[in-house]
């Protein structure tokens, strides 16, 4: 019976433990299905998690793209930038090691401060920028301390450079930090320390100069530490960008600006429309934004009433002044209205119903025709055909010379001047255009605005016969050439060019010419062109009866004095425009800065050396540096 | 009768040792020899700090083993309820004087070993119950107040494994405990009435949990909405084992673990580590090794003469595929993370010698299988 039961019981046992058995084995199925699931079904996806986890994408920044010359004279350069570097946890206590430190480099309370602070947010295993823009000699001696110096470490990285420093800084630019809002696709742009191009062709060309970032692939651990490098693909340097200025033409130029308070200038190719100098005095020194500017130095350059921070050549606007007066000239030409045979008499004034607008010339100047009025600058001679002509075909002429509105050029900071006609008015002020303000027009006074760039270029097309050049002064962005240079036809009647630029000969090189002062003896060399003085302040009547003069006014209330020159005058090649604030008249402040600045531009000559394409072969890079001191040469 | 020269055989060393289960101990030996390698690759492929340690531990668990196995099994008969009372006495030690660790008080410090009574306490409740059901009729099963005392010799220390608190082991004690009355031959219809009463019970067991075990539930849940609090052990397990794929990355070469992506590779997770750099089939052929074990584990069981080793060699066995189940359910994100080693892999003293021991005594069971053991 009991024997019975146990076999009863062992029965029951024996089922009961096969249920575990099966029990257990299917689990052992769940989990090896479930781990099938993971490594198989699932595999790729987390190989991709895993990979993720386990490597660091590092960007290594490349190396900004040089800005140079013509010639290949560098504008914007990468320095070596010496810096000194902790690793906190390989040092024996940082703030000791720091202090050691500062026996063998300048580094004060603050500095100590500030690495401390820095280094205990990031892991201990990081290194910490202790000082940079170290002098060759101060990381020597760190080099040789280094063994006393456990964590301390140097390295180089790059901080842009701008030998011509004043001289180039408006063309050029500067870099500076990454801001906000100047994030875009590139992940490059949040490298710490990355810097782009903030103003000139650093900003214009900053994609170019930028180059492709490097990736090394690191692997690292939970904590970030990296543990070793799995790929490492070379950054690539920017490209380099070949500007068409002569940076001899160029210094000389801010050199002769800084005779002045306040001045700008262009020279260019009258042929191209290649920019050789580009100037606006006074100016700074980009290579003190590279390194940090101080808030005083800033806020002293803001602040300057001559605008230092801009680039009047580009953004300065003027009234063209007497200047304005071969835009009249031609349209009236153009329309019909007066012939090379068409002269007045200037009795010092012009009466329009009851208002009378002054020549310059108290008394007037007798019998005027074209030239002579050009050459004297008679102002009634203008008046009277203004007024037949209309200022819509003054204001189409102007266009059509490049007037009122920007020409593209490479600089974004380039402004866009002003050329109002009836429309304009109408739109802006709501209001009929007045007869007077024809009259007003037809001098370059009034509603006009131009800057220097478009005064050169306005000249270039007078005297190049008729082409629609525009300023450019990137001739190869690496080794792609920079603008096509075949320039459009103005359909302008040869006959009236060569008309106008008698006038502008005649400026400068008879006697009674506004510029003869300033003429260029040498008559191979010699120059032609228009001086221009645009009123700031209107003299009032009681002021002209009190016989104030403008050079008696506070400095700012002066006039503009401009010129515009091309030289030389049988075979027009080099053309210079030329404004000096407030500098008073444009015969006596600008045209004899036009006059050193065409010379040198002949003598330079540096449109006999054209920038080749880089892969045609002896490409602008082959050609020979020129040396500096070349100047007169 | 030959009975007397039989007794006097089946008493010396080399009749033990002929009659020792020689292919489950050498599965624990391949076992324990997976654990090695996945170590001495946590290590950085180094034995130290952990394979070596290890390996002297197995040695001497294994010198346990054969010695638990050759005691005679009348004597663990004899010693069931005094064990389980040393057991139950160390966890009340524990729970007094236990040194605090990972905010759970869990062991003894002994000078030479980290004494985890809840380990041992496995053991003794398997032991127990095996005494306890031995001479149990098939009446004696289905009535209540029989069955009472073994819920006691369950629940006591269950109670106080979960006083420490660990939700795991007392689960694992609970779960091993109903198995071992179930194999005892208690009525089907129980099980169903104490399921319902634990599933009705279950919101109130919620309200009782601290708040990580609470935590660690939810985590299991949504493991991806904490990926960097309790998430992020299951996620970088998940994240290690699925990257290993079916031929895994190669000895040496599990870039999650070696990298440290992976916590506790050394211990809980030691699977995920191995799963990586063996892949698919380094997996199913460690699943296989465990399935083995269990199956040689319940012939052992089925073969044994008496009831008390038949329990006892199941219990046992369905004690260690707990530990399987859970840990390797626990590191591919099956079941909430509640800190189970995989035994003879994972690093640890206690929980190795603990399942050696009991492999002991399931060998025990294997050559004392014809003992005589007093029915009362």
């Amino acid at each position: 019976m009991a024997m019975e039961k146990e076999n009863d019981r062992g029965k029951s046992f024996t089922r009961r433990a096969f249920i575990i058995g099966a029990g257990q084995g299917l689990l052992l199925g769940v989990l090896a299905g479930r781990l099938a699931w993971l490594q198989v079904a699932q595999g790729t996806r987390y190989k991709t998690l895993a990979e993720k986890n386990r490597i660091n994408v590092k960007m290594v920044a490349p190396s900004r793209g040089e800005i140079v010359d013509r010639f290949g004279v560098p504008f914007a350069v990468n320095n070596q930038n010496f810096r000194v570097l902790i690793i906190p946890e390989q040092t024996d206590g940082l703030e000791d090691s720091l202090k050691k430190l500062s026996k063998i480099i300048e580094l004060n309370q603050k500095d100590i401060k500030h690495v401390l602070q820095v280094a205990k947010k990031s892991a201990s295993f990081l290194p910490v920028e202790v000082r940079d823009n170290l002098s060759w000699e101060d990381i020597s001696k760190v080099e040789v301390n280094i063994t006393d110096l456990p964590g301390v470490g140097t390295d180089v990285g790059e901080i842009r450079n701008y030998p011509f420093k004043e001289a180039t800084a408006h063309i050029v630019g500067y870099v500076g930090a990454v801001n906000e809002s100047e994030i875009d696709q590139d992940k490059m742009l949040t490298l710490p320390g990355f810097r782009i191009g903030k103003t000139g062709i650093e900003k214009a060309y900053d994609k170019n100069l930028r180059g492709e970032a490097g990736r090394a692939e690191m692997e690292v651990n939970v904590i970030g530490r990296e543990v070793r490098e799995l790929k490492n693909k070379k950054s690539m340097t920017g490209k380099r960008i070949v500007l068409t200025i002569d940076a001899e033409l160029q210094l000389y130029a801010q050199q002769r600006l800084s005779t002045t308070r306040s001045a700008s200038s262009v020279i260019m190719d009258a042929r191209t429309g290649a920019v050789y100098a580009l100037n606006s005095y006074p100016s700074f020194d980009p290579n003190e934004f590279t390194s940090g500017i101080s808030a005083e130095r800033w806020e002293e350059l803001l602040n300057d009433p001559a605008f230092p921070l801009t680039n009047k050549s580009i953004a300065g606007q003027y009234p063209p002044g007497s200047t304005f007066k071969m835009v009249t000239a031609l349209a009236g030409l153009e329309a019909g209205i007066i012939t090379s045979r068409s002269a007045f008499n200037c009795p010092g004034h012009y009466d329009l119903g009851s208002d009378r607008f002054h020549c310059w010339k108290r008394g007037g100047h007798g019998i005027v025709n074209l030239e002579s009025a050009l050459a004297q600058s008679c102002d009634t001679y203008f008046y009277k055909i203004a007024t037949d002509i209309g200022i819509d075909r003054i204001a189409d002429m102007a266009h059509r010379l490049g007037l009122g509105e920007r020409l593209g050029f490479e600089l974004s900071e380039e402004k866009p001047g002003l050329m109002p006609d009836k429309d304009w008015k109408r739109g802006r002020f709501g209001q009929k255009w007045q007869p007077g303000e024809t009259i007003v027009a037809s001098i370059g006074q009034g509603y006009i605005l131009t800057t220097p760039l478009q005064l050169a270029t306005m000249t270039c097309r007078l005297v190049n016969g008729g082409y629609a050049v525009k300023p450019w002064v990137t001739g190869f962005v690496g080794t792609n050439s920079g603008l096509d240079t075949s320039w459009p036809k103005l359909e302008l009647n040869q006959a009236h060019l060569d008309l106008i630029k008698k006038g502008m000969y005649q400026v400068v090189n008879i006697k009674k010419g506004t510029a003869y002062s300033s003429r260029i003896e040498d008559s191979i060399m010699a120059m032609g062109g228009k001086t221009g003085t645009a009123q700031v302040k209107r003299i009032t009547k009681q002021e002209r009866a009190a016989g104030i003069r403008n050079e008696d006014l506070a400095w700012q209330f002066r006039h503009h004095a401009l010129f515009v020159g091309y030289a030389p005058v049988d075979n027009p090649r080099y053309v210079c425009a030329v404004v000096v604030e407030h500098g008073g008249g444009g015969s006596t402040a600008a045209a004899p800065i036009a006059k050193d600045l065409l010379i040198m531009a002949q003598k330079r000559d540096p449109g006999t050396e054209p920038l080749k394409d880089p892969n045609e072969g002896n490409g602008i890079e082959e050609l020979p540096r020129r040396k500096p001191g070349m100047i007169g040469g | 009768m030959a009975n007397g020269i039989k007794l006097q055989d089946e008493s010396s060393i080399i009749y033990k040792l002929t009659h020792l289960n020689w292919t489950f101990i050498v599965l624990t030996v391949v076992m324990a020899c997976i654990g090695f390698s996945a170590l001495y690759s946590a290590g950085g492929g180094n034995m130290d700090p952990w394979a070596s340690r290890q390996l002297t531990r197995f040695l001497i668990g294994l010198v346990a083993l054969l010695i638990v196995a050759m005691v005679d099994i009348r004597w663990w008969y004899k010693l069931a309820y005094p064990i389980y009372f040393i057991g139950l006495f160390l966890l009340v030690i524990v729970e007094i004087m236990g040194q605090v660790g990972m905010g759970a008080q869990r062991w003894i410090n002994l000078g030479f070993i980290q004494l985890q009574p809840s380990e041992l306490m496995k053991i003794a409740v398997v032991l127990a119950l095996a005494k306890y059901f031995h001479a149990a009729t098939r009446d004696d099963m289905a009535s209540f107040r029989f069955l009472l005392p073994a819920a006691i010799l369950i629940l006591a220390p269950v109670s106080l494994v979960l006083l420490q608190p660990d939700l795991g082991t007392s689960l694992m004690i609970i779960m091993a405990g109903i198995i071992m009355v179930f194999l005892a031959g208690a009525p089907i219809l129980y099980f169903i009435i104490a399921g319902g009463i634990a599933a009705a019970a279950a919101p109130i067991g919620w309200m009782f949990m601290h708040d990580y075990q609470k935590q660690r539930v939810l985590t299991f849940l949504n493991p991806e909405s904490d990926p960097l609090g309790s998430g992020y052990h299951i996620i970088q397990s998940k994240i290690a084992l699925g990257s290993g794929g079916v031929e895994g990355k190669g000895f040496l070469d599990g870039t999650q673990s070696r990298l440290n992506f992976l916590p506790e590779k050394q211990t809980d997770f030691i699977f995920t580590l191995w799963a990586e750099e063996w892949g698919l089939i380094g997996g199913v052929f460690l699943l296989l090794i465990a399935g083995l074990i269990f199956y040689y584990g319940i012939r052992i069981s089925l073969k044994c003469r008496h009831a008390f080793g038949s329990l006892m060699a199941l219990g046992l066995t369905v004690n260690y595929s707990l530990y399987v189940f859970i840990n390797i359910a626990m590191v591919m994100g099956l079941i909430p993370v509640v800190g189970a080693p995989l035994p003879l892999v994972s690093y640890g003293g206690t929980s190795m010698l603990a399942i050696l021991i009991s492999f002991g005594l399931i060998q025990c069971c294997n050559v004392h299988r014809d003992a005589k053991l007093p029915r009362m």
